[in-house]
């Protein structure tokens, strides 16, 4: 171990010395001033900006998170290196659009930031993908996919992760799946015992597709007829 | 009796060459049996042509610790690719949480990283009493660090155990379980459970300690360092132990926090990030320790910041075994607090309030927040949206060890199909907590 | 006649339960049922194969660590591989998407094998009464032994691996449905009728009344 770490937090900003928060009010307090920058920055894609217990919120079009997001990580003023989180958010009033949600983090500057998408119903689920950017979205973005039926365009590899791929009943975080599932349970564990994931392998996602030729003739029957991935 | 000689080991592994994967040069014993390493003339290695092998971990293996599924294309004995597949243990925590209300959903945070069940507890009450806009009590405050740094502690334990059982030492995995078994002896004592502690509420605690008990901590401060340094003594400097895990598995610092790891393995990479230090809750800005930070982000680094982590965890508990002030644990609201049994039954307006409470639970208002704790594994967060009902309208969980293991693919490609094994472990994955 | 000997003209009735041995004789026989000797041999070296999945596996650790001591009771030989085993511990609890993997296993394992179902969650489903959890691992592969507690204490586990080994000395190996392997049906790989899941399945409890969003 060293001495000198590599990458320090607070480094952009040494005077402050982080505290814990107390007596955060509901609404209102300091803004983040990275959303005033936003807002300069990208006036036609900024939506509104809040601050509800200390946290800031901005709100943005869908189709420029990703050059929000771009901003924020390679500016030298935000610096905003970690994704903590990218999740979304359904009322319970279907009426009220999908908010996809991604939490940031600048180290340097020990600052947090939360950026929300709004996505009417009606149209199509979809935002662009910040995996470009951060590699760590990789499965985040795959599990929002899996729990709300979002699509993040530009993803490379997005399938299910957490249900198997061939699971029937939909996206089970929306408000309108129940929470015992649509199924009877008895057909739930008839389907769940005729997935059998761990039995396959896909032929999309490995190099051994070279060798199709070669593989045993049920296995290529299989893979021939349309089995894609196990998940 | 036969003298005592010192065996110079020369390490099998003895760094990264230029493209991040391990050299390799194997071990020759001469005539006078001592050990040293020799280049390999490249002859030796058999020449495998487009031969790849498809071996599949998991769901059921030991080395696993899950059911996690590995797919790994296997090149000889190097790996290729590597694909994880996950969701093995998905079990619909937070749609559940969506039917519940605060404090019933504590006992779910239990069971999602469940070997850091009263660290978890206090991260979801924290969360809870952001979104309540409530203040907890100065004693609150105090046995809450003692909860999350005895669950920190509780969890590293489990990691050395199983860690040095995959790489090959029984005996260290005996050793924690012992210390486990007094810190459960503890636990049981404050509130009454081993493993699902259940133990705070939103507002305060579930129960007060106990008379005496903080004697049984100090105990458990003072021969705790004992059993790490009789763990150190064995493996630190063990050439089988130096062998398999320096170089092995190796982030760089930018990769790992492009990669969103946290925790000790974001540490052992070198970015000094800890929740404790940026971004304080619980006043843990007033305590005196330190954050390990390692350099090369190998498995051995990932070893040694977690061993420190151990110390500086036993530091924090003496400091807040030395301030616990007296005072009540719970705040005092109504609202979100049961009044005591006597008064509910004696007491029309407490009866009100616990009639209010039992049937409908408290209602925070409208609004959203993300509050992040460092777990033993990484950020943890919750993340709260209310509607102003009862139950939240998304509760969601920042899972660290899930994002940790979505980067295992980087980590192990190149490396030997054993170091799999030893990345795996050095991840510290749960998978309660990855799957949910 | 004797106080409390047989009967004139009877032989005593042996103890089922003892091993006879005749030291007169010096030729070192023993006598006894060849269904108690199995029995006492099966029951004493039962190899577990640890399904661990969540919290109850670490509570199954610390059963096979120092305090607890699994090697009491023969146990401590963790078999990893199904087809070297002959106790299932299913510890945690099991979804959806594990079902087809601990059917498997379970079809691995060789006869002789018994199945303990450690905890709530593989017992019944526990608190977890939603879309992604088996309502209780008895509607894919027959339970021996329940152990409830979420998680069970170690003394609770080993209270039903000594149940275990009491149902395992009773066995009578001429008892052919005994080792009988339950064929699924082919179609839906089910061993038990759907009706019956899905009544096994339904909510109890606090659960029934739990399952409003909202207010």
């Amino acid at each position: 171990m060293t001495d000198a770490p590599l990458m320090t937090p607070g480094s952009a900003d040494p005077a402050s010395s982080p505290v814990t928060p107390h007596g955060v009010p509901h609404r209102g307090g300091p803004m983040n001033p990275s959303a005033e920058r936003i807002r300069a920055r990208f006036p036609a894609a900024f939506v509104r900006a809040e601050v509800v217990w200390g946290e800031t919120t901005v709100f943005v079009r869908p189709d420029a998170v990703q050059d929000i997001v771009r901003y924020l990580h390679d500016d030298d003023s935000e610096r905003y290196d970690y994704l903590s989180d990218v999740t979304a958010v359904e009322y319970r009033d279907l009426e009220l659009p999908l908010q996809v949600v991604w939490h940031l983090r600048s180290l340097p500057y020990r600052r947090f930031l939360r950026l929300k998408a709004e996505i009417a119903k009606s149209a199509p689920l979809r935002v662009p993908s910040v995996f470009p950017i951060y590699q760590g979205a990789d499965w985040l973005e795959r599990e929002c996919f899996d729990m709300f039926g979002i699509v993040f365009d530009g993803h490379p590899d997005l399938r299910r992760i957490l249900m198997w791929e061939q699971y029937q009943e939909g996206y089970p975080l929306r408000k309108d799946f129940p929470l015992r599932g649509r199924f009877s349970r008895s057909e739930q564990l008839r389907q769940a015992l005729a997935a059998e994931p761990e039995s396959r392998y896909s032929m999309t996602e490995l190099t051994i597709a070279d060798a199709f030729e070669d593989l045993p003739l049920e296995m290529r029957r299989r893979l021939a007829g349309g089995e894609k991935t196990g998940e | 009796m036969a003298e005592k000689r010192t065996v110079e080991v020369s390490l099998s592994t003895s760094g990264l060459d230029a493209a991040g994967r391990p050299q390799r040069t194997p071990l020759v014993v001469d005539e006078g049996g001592r050990i040293s390493t020799l280049e390999a003339p490249p002859s030796l290695e058999p020449e495998l042509i487009g031969e790849h092998m498809l071996i599949n971990i998991g769901p059921q293996h030991p080395a696993t610790h899950g059911v996690l599924r590995l797919v790994l294309e296997l090149d000889g004995e190097t790996v290729v690719r590597c694909i994880p597949h996950v969701g093995y243990l998905h079990c619909g925590f937070e749609k559940i949480g969506e039917y519940r209300q605060y404090n019933q959903i504590i006992p779910w945070t239990d069971r999602e990283d469940y070997l850091n069940s009263p660290g978890n507890n206090v991260a979801f009450a924290l969360g809870a009493e952001r979104l309540f806009g409530v203040e907890i009590t100065p004693r609150c405050t105090v046995l809450r660090v003692i909860a999350m740094e005895l669950s920190r502690i509780m969890s590293h334990l489990v990691w050395l155990g199983t860690t040095c059982i995959d790489i090959g030492a029984f005996t260290p995995f005996l050793w924690s379980f012992q210390e486990r078994e007094r810190i459960y002896t503890l636990l049981e004592q404050w509130i009454g459970a081993r493993l699902t502690t259940t133990l705070t509420r939103v507002g305060g605690m579930g129960a007060d300690i106990p008379d005496g008990w903080m004697d049984g901590l100090r105990d458990f401060i003072r021969t705790l360092p004992k059993t790490i340094a009789e763990v150190d003594r064995m493996v630190t400097r063990n050439g089988i132990w130096v062998g398999r895990t320096i170089g092995i598995g190796a982030m760089s610092a930018a990769d790992a926090l492009n990669a969103g790891l946290s925790g000790p393995l974001l540490r052992a990479s070198g970015v000094a990030y800890d929740v404790r230090k940026d971004f304080p809750y619980l006043d843990y800005e007033t305590y005196d320790f330190e954050v390990p930070v390692g350099t090369d982000g190998d498995v051995y680094d990932r070893f040694l910041v977690r061993m420190e982590e151990l110390r500086q965890s036993v530091r924090i508990l003496e400091q807040a075994a030395a301030r616990l002030p007296d005072g009540p644990v719970n705040v005092d609201d109504p609202r979100l607090i049961l009044p005591p049994k006597s008064k509910a039954m004696s007491e029309m307006e407490s009866m009100i309030h616990h009639f209010k409470q039992v049937m409908e639970g408290p209602r925070p208002p409208i609004g959203e927040t993300y509050v992040a704790v460092e777990s033993p594994k990484g950020e943890k967060g919750y993340y709260f949206v209310s509607d102003g009902t009862p139950k939240p309208v998304r509760w969601r969980i920042r899972p660290p060890s899930y994002v940790n293991l979505s980067a295992i693919p980087q980590m192990v490609e190149g490396h030997l199909l054993s170091d799999v094994i030893a990345i795996n472990a050095s991840i510290d994955i749960v998978m309660g907590e990855i799957d949910r | 006649m004797e106080e409390g000997g047989a009967p004139v003209g009877l032989t005593p009735r042996p103890d089922r339960q003892v091993v006879t041995v005749a030291p007169a004789s010096q030729e070192g026989w023993v006598a006894t049922r060849l269904d108690f000797l199995v029995n006492w041999g099966r029951a004493n070296s039962l190899w577990p194969m640890p399904f661990g999945t969540a919290c109850c596996a670490i509570e199954f650790m610390a059963t096979a660590a120092s305090k607890y001591d699994l090697a009491r009771f023969g146990m401590e030989r963790m078999s990893f591989s199904p087809r070297q085993a002959d106790v299932l511990i299913c510890a945690g609890r099991v979804p959806f998407k594990l079902a087809p993997v601990i059917r498997r296993i379970w079809q691995q394992m060789l006869q002789p094998k018994w199945c303990i179902s450690m905890g709530a969650c593989a017992s019944s489903g526990g608190m977890f009464d939603n879309y992604a959890v088996v309502q209780g691992i008895d509607t894919i592969i027959p339970v021996d032994v329940y152990v409830p507690g979420c998680p069970p204490r170690p003394e609770g586990l080993i209270y039903g691996i000594m149940m275990l080994q009491e149902k395992v000395k009773r066995e009578r190996m001429s008892d052919e449905r005994l080792r009988d392997e339950m064929e699924p049906d082919p179609t839906s790989k089910l061993y038990i009728p759907p009706s019956v899941i899905d009544e096994l399945s339904e909510p109890f409890g606090n659960s029934v009344h739990q399952t409003r969003s909202g207010l």
